[in-house]
């Protein structure tokens, strides 16, 4: 009865509808699990970049599309701007933008921030549909449903699409899956019209994402191993010729990508296998004409040279510099080691390091062991669109071992190749039919298999097809499929649902606690300080200042201007009176920290401070040098051991500055370092304390005018508290006193 | 619109069957590859120029009248391709996305050209299941479409 239902004609509509059913829930179940942060908290936007976007959205909602286009930022990167419409990946503003002004039309006002936050959580509901569609290219339905309800929940993909991620990724992913499955139906069906939907779909891919260089050289790839394997055919000349030549004009149309595809590296890929695919097809149209061997082996021969050619004047060309050599993010990729050396700012940010292993176990739990077996599985087939997931698994396992950020491109082929081999378990062990049933090739096909499996015992192949056996699987690999839906809930509730602007903590009753300093803080400077004061602060807050504050500031997180966070750095790392001058020139008003100490925060500036001190170092190696922020024995302390560099840096004197107060004396602790401060606190001349938040986390320093007599300020304090005139113009003054 | 496939497959059968028979082209095949088979190591030139002559031969051969048409237009697409690139290369580039809208807009029709050549060409039949010639055309309006919008939207 079972097959008759899952075989039958007549059945069809109502498999249809069960279908459409499933991947309805699955949509639903993907967005309810992305809703734990606005349940926990409120409708906010995360973390550092998204508050970029979300301010570059309401800018877009507010003025229009063309001012949006044409926007120069006077308020970041203080004193230089950034001409934001062209450095920016406009696709998501442009889509929230959109909801907004259809939903407008539609007469339900939404708040735009509702829009911005929900629209990760809306967008994987889309990408678990794109995935099914790619599985069941793929495979079939079954194992389309699987991978669609994998992607729905896989943490991979939750840690960086969570209700209130509002980020390029968000709809990037989705992008990326709906690209890949036109490009394999285009190559399957060999038509113009999937090629050019596949191009049109690539075009809102680079508006969206960097990432889209994946999908430049994934599908150039998957074409050029085809080639390889003697497997070319009009078929894939019509799909990959119209993708290429309309997805290349079109990803020119953006302008923070211009003429990238013709002039950098990362794109030469693509072209080079689209001559080669002229070529090819080329000739094989010469040898249909002529069947005559030693002219096949001569054409051979001229697409091999005609190849070497074009390879070297690639290299040529490359060298000479019409063609710009590989950016500095992708040699990271090849060598670990290269950022660190030679970009500390790339290397600095904590989702470009290196992919720990148990991440992987975490973030895809028993789909890292179905990986494998579903690749194997594709192996066994290995039709076209096969050879496109096998390279997919190559690289992106190697991406995703390289830079944890690039998890997020892997989980997508984890789940497609795991569903693949899950339903094939599920296909074999699921279904009770007793042999007997079977028509007489299926119970071949079943006995032949047995055989070749160690499972088998002699004269007895019935025995893996018992009910019991099939009960034993199945029941087993429900039970994981159980398990990976309680793993997944518990890791997106526990670590990916926390918007980091705000904090929770527990009580001891284990009532929750919430920790606001940062908004507090934003607000604080959003109310007190006039309306053109410069910020500065390290960049990673740049464009939270900007989104939530509304201050100008002098670096944000689109750390296009290396020098200029390397000046910022420069001044946070140096003492009071070489930062002034620094401080001055640049205009700055406040200064804002983030200091963990009380409360036993660990992500704040003085753990990051060494990687402010590097990137200076980078630009100024004469005037700040990392060996003097280290005590003798090579050690990072803050407490009495601390270096004279590192106490008279400015970053350690606001970070610590009056905090030893809180405490009676000779206690003060930092919570983050474990350690005892010293008991004198660090005195500050060129910086009054403005705010300091409830929990110590933010602090804010307002810059100190010129004096008034043209005294240095140094002077000047010691004279307020009393100080004879004499000794503080000598120079020890000051550091007689912090003694 | 199936008397509509039928008339269309029997004009493209047309050409080849009266207008220039097919008959006298199978001798020359053999023979020619004849001398070819001969002289495996020999100098090029000759083999070169008889292919040249065996291409062109089979060529008028095998092909209909409209993949002919096609012919022609690919053959005026790489000749302003070629012209574009010419300037390009004496005169500068300087409003490049011009340059560069014009160029790929005769790259990319060349391209669809060529992709509905193959999926309406007789040999390919079996590799196109799916693609009528009808519809080869159709989804070439809509590539041409898309590409001509994009060309317009770049050149400024």
């Amino acid at each position: 009865m079972l097959k008759a239902f899952l075989q039958d004609d007549s059945m069809r509509t109502v498999r249809s509808l069960l279908k459409a059913t499933i991947l309805i829930t699955i949509a639903i179940a993907a967005v309810s699990s992305r809703l734990f942060s606005v349940i926990r908290f409120e409708s906010i936007i995360h973390e550092f970049d998204p508050w970029f976007n979300f301010r570059a959205t309401k800018y877009l909602v507010k003025n229009g599309f063309y001012s949006f286009w044409d926007w120069f930022d006077d308020r970041t990167w203080h004193p230089l701007g950034r001409v934001t419409g062209g450095t920016l990946y406009p696709g998501l503003m442009v889509t929230s933008g959109l909801i907004y002004h259809v939903l407008k039309f539609l007469t339900l006002p939404v708040d735009i921030r509702n829009i911005c936050v929900l629209l990760a959580p809306a967008f994987s509901g889309l990408t678990a549909l794109a995935t099914y569609f790619f599985t069941k290219e793929m495979k079939n339905d079954s194992a389309g449903l699987l991978a669609a309800a994998f992607i729905a929940i896989a943490p991979g993909y939750i840690s960086r699409s969570v209700a209130g991620s509002y980020d390029n990724e968000a709809i990037a992913i989705f992008l990326l899956m709906i690209t890949f499955f036109l490009w394999i139906k285009a190559l399957k069906v060999g038509s113009a019209y999937w090629g050019a939907l596949c191009a049109l779909f690539y075009f809102y891919m680079v508006a969206a994402w960097g990432g889209y260089v994946f999908i430049t050289n994934m599908i150039p790839l998957h074409a050029f191993v085809l080639v390889c394997m003697g497997r070319f055919s009009p078929r894939l000349y019509t799909a990959y010729c119209s993708w290429y030549a309309l997805g290349t004009l079109a990803s020119m149309q953006i302008p923070f990508v211009g003429f990238l595809p013709i002039r950098s590296s990362e794109h030469m890929s693509a072209l080079g296998v689209f001559g080669l695919l002229q070529i090819v097809a080329f000739v094989d149209y010469l040898r249909s004409l002529v069947p005559s061997k030693q002219f096949q082996t001569l054409l051979k021969t001229v697409v091999i040279v005609t190849f070497l050619l074009a390879s070297a004047a690639l290299v040529l060309l490359t060298v000479s510099g019409v063609i710009a050599p590989w950016s500095g993010r992708f040699y990271s990729l090849w060598d670990t080691g290269y950022a660190k050396i030679h970009i500390p700012i790339i290397a600095s940010v904590s989702e470009h390091q290196p992919t720990a292993w148990p991440a992987f176990f975490f973030d895809l739990q028993f789909l890292v062991w179905l990986f494998p077996a579903g690749v194997y599985m594709l192996f066994r087939e290995l039709r076209d669109e096969h050879v496109f997931v096998i390279v997919y698994a190559v690289m992106g396992s190697y991406f995703s071992g390289v830079m944890v950020r690039l998890m997020l491109t892997l989980t997508p082929c984890v789940c497609v190749s795991g569903a693949i081999a899950a339903s094939t378990i599920l296909e074999n062990y699921v279904v009770l039919g007793s042999p007997k049933e079977a028509t007489p090739e299926e119970k071949e096909a079943e006995e032949k298999k047995p055989r070749k499996g160690a499972l088998t015992a002699e004269g007895e192949p019935k025995g893996v097809y018992s009910p019991m056996s099939k009960l034993i699987v199945s029941v087993t690999f429900t039970l994981y499929l159980l398990l990976f839906v309680t793993h997944c809930t518990w890791v997106t509730s526990n670590a990916y649902s926390s918007p980091s602007v705000v904090l929770a903590s527990r009580l001891p009753d284990g009532s929750q606690h919430i920790i606001d300093d940062y908004r507090e803080a934003y607000y604080w400077l959003r109310k007190n300080t006039p309306e053109d004061a410069k910020i500065m602060s390290w960049w990673d807050y740049g464009y939270q200042i900007g989104g939530m504050a509304d201050r100008a500031t002098l670096v944000d997180n689109n750390t296009w201007n290396n020098t200029h966070i390397a000046t910022v750095g420069k001044a946070m790392a140096s003492n009071e009176m070489t930062a002034y001058p620094i401080l001055r020139q640049h205009d700055v008003d406040y200064i804002l920290v983030i200091f963990g100490g009380l409360l036993g925060y660990s992500g704040d500036d003085i753990n990051k401070f060494l990687w402010m001190v590097r990137i200076a170092e980078g630009v100024w190696p004469d005037e700040v040098k990392e060996r003097n922020f280290f005590t003798a024995r090579g050690e990072y302390k803050v407490d009495e051991g601390a270096t004279q560099t590192m106490k008279d840096s400015l970053m350690y004197k606001m970070s610590y500055y009056n905090y030893h107060k809180l405490f009676p004396s000779g206690q003060a602790v930092d919570r983050v370092r474990g350690v005892k401060v010293p008991a004198v606190g660090p005195t500050l001349d060129i910086l009054d304390e403005a705010f300091t938040s409830e929990n110590w986390i933010v602090r804010i320093y307002k810059v100190k005018d010129l004096d008034n007599l043209g005294r240095d300020h140094a002077s000047a304090n010691a004279f307020e508290e009393g100080k004879k005139k004499k000794r503080a113009a000598s120079k020890k003054g000051p550091v007689s006193m912090r003694v | 619109m199936a008397r509509k496939t039928a008339a269309a497959s029997g004009k493209t059968a047309t050409p080849s069957g009266s207008a220039r028979s097919t008959t006298p082209t199978p001798p020359i095949i053999p023979t020619t590859t004849n001398t070819i088979s001969k002289k495996p190591s020999s100098t090029a030139p000759p083999l070169t120029g008889n292919t040249f002559v065996l291409v062109w031969n089979q060529y008028l051969a095998t092909t209909p009248q409209r993949i002919r048409l096609l012919d022609v237009f690919l053959g005026f697409l790489i000749v302003v391709g070629v012209l574009q690139f010419v300037y390009c290369v004496i005169g500068g580039n300087y409003p490049f996305n011009a340059f560069l809208a014009g160029f790929s807009a005769t790259v990319g029709q060349f391209v669809l050209t060529v992709a509905l050549r193959m999926q309406t060409v007789n040999a390919n039949r079996k590799e196109f299941e799916g693609v009528s010639p009808e519809r080869a055309f159709a989804d070439f309006v809509f590539g041409s479409l898309l590409l001509h919008v994009f060309c317009v939207n770049f050149i400024n």
